[in-house]
């Protein structure tokens, strides 16, 4: 404990509180308060009214809310296993060739996500490689961009795993593939999750590299918001603000509570 | 209090195939070097069936290279080594049928005690019914029966550790390696587990045991035959107690059990494979096992328990030193003696009048409870 005296606590709470209260909680409250706003003049908005979130049930927004899902759920999972394999395959690399993949891995998040983007509309607006205007630019980019994510955390979870709890499933007669299975995986599986859950929240709010590639067809909602926020309707784009947040910590709730047995010791 | 090794070791007896039993360890030359360093030399020793051979040194000595090279962990830069009549040396570890139990116990966490036990089974595609029947014999074996449903966070660290052997031994291995298997207990447990592994060894003499420790007593309770490592070599193997009694090199006397040494000069050989030697103008005779040559120049080894407290001063192979420190250790006493520039150990009984700190003391050993010692041997 750093603080030992109760009331250098006692203050020391009020602080964190009162941090925590400006740097997220005010930005947070004041969408949630626009989403139900329908006029905001003064300090606190005016005739409050749930219009915006019957225009975003009415309108595309339900689509666009399941591109977010679809393109997060994919990319999320196809970077899961990505970065999972890559971390697997690194761990006992040499150091130089481990370096050379990790700058890989991480250069994509080092950089602006539009210049990704950019990146990728060139990259693949010509044959062989012509996904330009389909979904799968939209699932590449966002799998570039959370790939990174994954890999650390993988790579993070492998570095706590006992080595010996593999040599001994080894000496059991176990194979590279059972062991895989029945050992590495189910020991890595609260970082797997922590993995998927970070990838899911970051390709669900992603914009920058979207925004350059995405298809008329292929709507995200923060695609979605951002046009609205463009056309002045701030309201609107609040309210699905709040839909696309409530969204996300549904499904993070639901990945929290997957159970994990036992743990390591 | 009722050996927690009954039942199980029986019916594991009963229903291990012959043909799985007494094999043997062989290493013939094996070398292992990490980034042109070599941690293991030449190392070449054979391990019988059916027999319990610690190694034993110093960190970083090879002792555990050379386990983790029969498990299949390390390659061997040159070297074969073979599991029975199987040369395993370029066979992966899933495929060496052997059992394994490390410092940490390396058990499963998300797994319950019976599925660990059953782990080694389920892997090698063993029928149900043998799983079943298995498991419950091996934890049997270990006293662990009645936690078969417990996950290992729930046990202390001697069940976790006996739950690891039970793994170890329920797919039947050819041989057990225990990589220095009880580090991670307290003393009192050690202890226990210690005598625990002597019975189990009794109850399965076919099982050949190959007992990594840098513990000199865990070596010397247990092993038949002791190898003692040093800078990646092999300076001294033999059975326990001869080597116990005549270390054959220096490092071998120091390192296992305390040991007095004293530079000694002019051997003389006499009768029954006894020696004279002198310590300055003190004439001394003691074991010449290692047949050393006369007028040699030697260490003289005798060990601190094997030295007594002579009153009267007058018999042969008597000493006289000053007492430097006398330490009270409850079922003993140790005192620290000056032979001049020397330093001599001495175990005595702890109720045993002792002089003053300062004061002369002679002393007195049996010329057959010390042997002589080469200078700058290796291997004996």
């Amino acid at each position: 404990m750093l603080v030992w005296s109760r009331r250098g606590r006692l203050l020391t709470f009020v602080l964190a509180l009162a941090l925590f209260g400006v740097l997220y909680g005010l930005p947070l409250g004041v969408i949630a308060l626009a989403s139900f706003a329908g006029q905001w003049n003064n300090v606190l908005p005016s005739q409050m009214t749930l219009e915006h979130y019957v225009n975003a049930f009415r309108g595309d927004s339900f689509d666009q809310l399941r591109h977010s899902l679809v393109t997060g759920c994919v990319a999320s999972l196809v970077a899961l296993v990505a970065g999972t394999w890559a971390a697997l395959a690194l761990r006992r690399a040499r150091r130089l060739p481990a370096r050379v993949f990790d700058a890989i891995f991480f250069i994509p998040s080092a950089v602006p996500s539009v210049s990704v983007g950019l990146g990728l509309l060139v990259a693949f607006s010509h044959k062989p490689f012509l996904l330009n205007g389909t979904v799968w630019i939209v699932l590449i980019a966002h799998f570039v961009l959370i790939s990174a994510f994954t890999y650390g955390n993988v790579t993070a979870g492998l570095a706590r795993l006992p080595a010996d709890v593999e040599q001994v499933a080894e000496s059991l007669g176990a194979r590279p593939g059972y062991r895989l299975r029945r050992v590495t995986l189910p020991l890595l599986a609260p970082y797997l999750i922590a993995a998927f859950s970070l990838s899911f929240a970051l390709s669900m709010g992603e914009l920058g590299a979207t925004v350059m590639v995405y298809p008329p067809g292929w709507v995200t909602m923060p695609v979605g918001i951002f046009a609205l926020s463009d056309r002045g309707s701030i309201f609107d784009a609040a309210a699905l603000t709040m839909l696309l947040a409530a969204t996300t910590l549904l499904v993070l709730l639901g990945l929290s509570r997957i159970p994990v047995r036992g743990s390591a010791r | 209090m009722k050996s927690p090794l009954g039942t199980g070791a029986a019916a594991y007896r009963a229903v291990a195939p012959a043909a799985d039993r007494g094999s043997g360890i062989a290493f013939d030359g094996v070398s292992v070097a990490y980034g042109g360093v070599t941690v293991l030399e030449a190392l070449t020793l054979t391990v019988n069936p059916g027999e319990i051979v610690a190694l034993i040194g110093p960190s970083g000595s090879g002792k555990t290279t050379a386990l983790r090279a029969v498990a299949g962990f390390v390659q061997p830069a040159t070297g074969r080594i073979r599991i029975g009549t199987r040369d395993v040396t370029d066979v992966p570890p899933h495929d060496r049928n052997i059992g394994m139990v490390v410092q940490n116990y390396a058990l499963f966490p998300h797994m319950r005690v019976d599925e660990n036990v059953a782990f080694g089974l389920r892997a090698r595609k063993a029928a149900s019914a043998l799983v079943a029947a298995r498991v419950p014999e091996a934890l049997a074996m270990v006293g662990m029966a009645a936690y078969a449903r417990r996950f290992p966070r729930e046990l202390s660290g001697g069940q976790q550790q006996r739950v690891a052997i039970a793994r170890a031994l329920a797919i039947k291995p050819q041989v057990l390696l225990l990589d220095e298997p009880l580090s991670a207990l307290d003393a009192q447990i050690r202890r226990s587990m210690l005598d625990e592994l002597a019975r189990l060894h009794r109850e399965l003499p076919d099982l050949t045991v190959l007992y990594v420790t840098h513990d000199q007593i865990e070596a010397l309770t247990l092993a038949d035959r002791i190898g003692i490592m040093r800078d990646g070599k092999l300076v001294a193997f033999g059975p326990a107690q001869a080597l116990y009694r005549h270390p054959p090199n220096r490092f071998a006397a120091e390192f296992l059990g305390r040991a007095n040494l004293l530079p000694v000069t002019g051997l003389e050989p006499a009768a029954d494979g006894m020696a004279r030697v002198r310590f300055g103008d003190v004439a001394l005779t003691a074991r010449n096992h290692h047949a050393l040559p006369a007028g040699d120049e030697c260490l003289l080894c005798v060990r601190p328990h094997d030295v007594h407290v002579e009153p009267h001063a007058d018999t042969d192979n008597t000493l006289v030193a000053v007492v430097r420190s006398i330490q009270w250790q409850g079922d003993t006493q140790s005192v620290e003696l000056a032979l001049g520039e020397h330093v001599l150990r001495l175990a005595c009984p702890p109720r045993l009048t002792l002089p003053g700190i300062g004061d002369p003391l002679p002393l007195h050993f049996r010329g057959t409870q010390a042997t002589l010692v080469p200078v700058g041997a290796a291997l004996g």
